[in-house]
């Protein structure tokens, strides 16, 4: 019979996936974080904006502005307080504006003086509740002058576009973080102690050749992290309705995604295991990379939120470009193929940080 | 003595001129010497005589400087990966993968050979199957030393290496790995051991090499190696008894097979 270095690569593999499996550290790293991070951001509501006023005391309440008002839902008018209070939660931005109508009596006509107290602490909003509030005087007056058909009118056309929530922001930064841990930390640990406990060496005397030891280690890494990936992105859709656009498909095309990023950081790990001359090197070694990733790549927010100085950093990571792939591809339905410039950065480190783990890999 | 019968001279490994340079140490400083088929053959010498050196090479684990070594008709710079098809070796101080049983473990060997086994057979050979379930590092000194036997045994091969088996075992977990080698011998297995124990090496071993400094310095039975030494008039200082402390901490304590 001939020796079938294939199976004996299964054999390794088998073996490996079943210590990951039982590993605490693996499970934490591919699993319980970016869940935990996937189930805080989760539940986290977006969207409408809400703009808090108060009333000053006094004011009058039998004019069509303060109906307009207090039927608009974007406001909440807060009534109860006096007006020290006011102040004090204005300056602190807990209110975003004051407004005062008062109404002034000429001879039989009755006029309106409205003031708006508006704050640094919330200058948007302030912004926003100026606009409104003259977009309400404005009707009034309209109304006021009877003037039926006034000189321009605004129509507005809503084109309904899909609600872009935090999931479908979180969810892929989530797992390419996931994929660069267990990447990282679980290729540099695993052959670092193979290594040091010579379950490399007791390998090398089966005849076993060397490639498929590191292919079937991989394997079993790759299987891991991609139940882990197909796991978070089905909890994502079904429990807080991440955006898979085109289905089955987009599911198929992160998990393709995930496999590309994986590849990529476990030629880090072999690095790492490569240079640490002790165990407890490794975590410093990996967290160096991991670390700038983490924080850079837009895992949490957009790139584009960081300064200028250090947007040149952030894209030349290849986290950066893999987070950015999975929200197209997830989000706005891009197949793989319009995904060139990302696909093509991240092969990029592929071939460099594999050149150098070829230079620096230790078998002893 | 008894395992001299079944002994045939017909070399199963040979060993001529072999050398080995770690930068300029000289480890091995050309060896020769042949371990027939069939027999227990035992490498003797303090640390750092070039033992397990010598015995990496031919295991195909570690690259000769120069020399030439067969294995069961095998040459080592062309057959290497054909020699680890036929052997069995175990390590000084090998680690097992973490996290996996001991069944997981002889299934993982069993894929690495292409062998199929049943792996609760190999573990009662070697008295392991109630720790079928366990982890390597659950076990004591002795079991793990059975353990790594038993993984040398999955592809039924014509040779096993053992690297200083026995180091650091009490008297018990000692004798019961002799019992076990002497098995392994007796289906016909050469047995190329090891070690730094006399009493070992007279008691397991039909002929030894003795190195000292990388080079042997001697070959022969143990008994013909005695006879050479008392023939040159040695003598012991002090009369021996009929029985030693170890012999007395056995009969004491029992020789049986235990969870040491």
């Amino acid at each position: 019979m001939k020796y079938s270095q294939f199976k004996a690569m299964m054999a390794i593999a088998k073996a490996s996936f079943r210590s990951i499996t039982r590993s605490p550290s693996a499970v934490v790293f591919t699993l319980v974080f970016p869940l935990i991070f996937i189930t805080v951001f989760g539940f986290l509501k977006g969207g409408n904006v809400s703009l808090n006023v108060a009333l000053a005391a006094h004011s009058d309440q039998q004019n069509s502005v303060y109906m307009g008002l207090i039927s608009n839902p974007a406001f909440s008018v807060h009534h109860d307080m006096d007006s020290v209070e006011q102040h004090s939660l204005l300056l602190k931005g807990k209110l975003d504006a004051i407004i005062d109508i008062q109404k002034v009596q000429l001879d039989s006509l009755s006029t309106y003086d409205i003031n708006l107290y508006t704050t640094m602490a919330s200058a948007e909003k302030g912004i926003i509740v100026r606009s409104m509030l003259e977009h309400l005087i404005d009707k009034s007056n309209l109304l006021a002058a009877k003037i039926i058909s006034p000189m321009a009118t605004l129509k507005q056309q809503e084109l309904k576009g899909r609600t872009y929530s935090t999931i479908d922001f979180i969810l892929p930064g989530q797992l390419g973080f996931s994929l660069l841990s267990t990447g990282v930390f679980g290729t540099a640990f695993v052959f670092f102690n193979l290594r040091q406990t010579l379950v490399i060496k007791r390998f090398f005397a089966t005849p076993i050749r060397k490639p498929f030891i590191v292919m079937g280690e991989a394997l079993a890494r790759m299987v891991f992290a991609l139940l882990g990936a197909a796991f978070l992105i089905t909890l994502g859709h079904y429990a807080f309705g991440f955006t898979l656009i085109n289905g089955l498909s987009t599911f198929a095309e992160m998990l393709f995604l995930s496999a590309m990023g994986l590849v990529v950081f476990m030629g880090f790990g072999f690095v790492v295991s490569g240079i640490a001359k002790s165990e407890s090197t490794i975590p410093p070694l990996a967290n160096i990379i991991t670390l700038p990733q983490f924080l850079l790549s837009g895992t949490f927010f957009g790139v584009e939120n960081f300064p200028t100085w250090l947007q040149p950093i952030c894209k030349m990571l290849p986290l950066t470009y893999l987070n950015d792939a999975m929200r197209k591809v997830a989000f706005e339905g891009a197949s793989l193929l319009d995904l060139g410039p990302q696909l093509a950065v991240i092969a990029l480190w592929g071939v460099i940080i594999y050149a150098i783990a070829v230079k620096v890999f230790r078998w002893e | 003595m008894l395992y001299f019968c079944n002994v045939q001279t017909k070399p199963i490994i040979t060993v001529k001129d072999l050398h080995k340079h770690y930068g300029d140490f000289h480890a091995v400083q050309g060896i020769s010497f042949e371990v027939y088929n069939g027999e227990i053959f035992g490498l003797l010498g303090p640390n750092g005589a070039g033992k397990t050196t010598t015995l990496e090479i031919i295991e195909t684990l570690r690259e000769k400087s120069s020399g030439e070594v067969m294995v069961d008709g095998l040459n080592i710079d062309s057959k290497a990966n054909d020699i680890k098809q036929i052997i069995g070796v175990q390590l000084q101080a090998a680690g097992y993968y973490p996290n996996l049983s001991l069944t997981e473990l002889l299934e993982l060997f069993a894929g690495l050979y292409n062998m199929p086994i049943d792996s609760l057979e190999m573990l009662s050979r070697v008295g392991l199957v109630d720790k079928a379930k366990a982890k390597f590092k659950e076990l004591s000194g002795g079991q793990k030393q059975r353990f790594s036997i038993a993984t040398t045994l999955i592809n039924k091969p014509k040779i096993i290496f053992l690297d200083e088996p026995t180091t650091g075992l009490d008297p018990q977990a000692r004798r019961n790995l002799w019992d076990l080698i002497r098995e392994v011998k007796a289906m016909g297995t050469t047995v190329v051991i090891t070690t730094h124990y006399m009493d070992e090496a007279e008691q397991l071993c039909n002929r030894v090499a003795v190195m000292e400094g990388g080079k042997v310095i001697a070959l022969d039975t143990p008994d013909a190696l005695i006879d050479k030494l008392v023939a040159s008039g040695f003598e012991r200082k002090k009369e021996v008894k009929k029985a030693n402390l170890e012999d007395v901490f056995l009969s004491l304590t029992g020789q049986e097979w235990r969870d040491e």
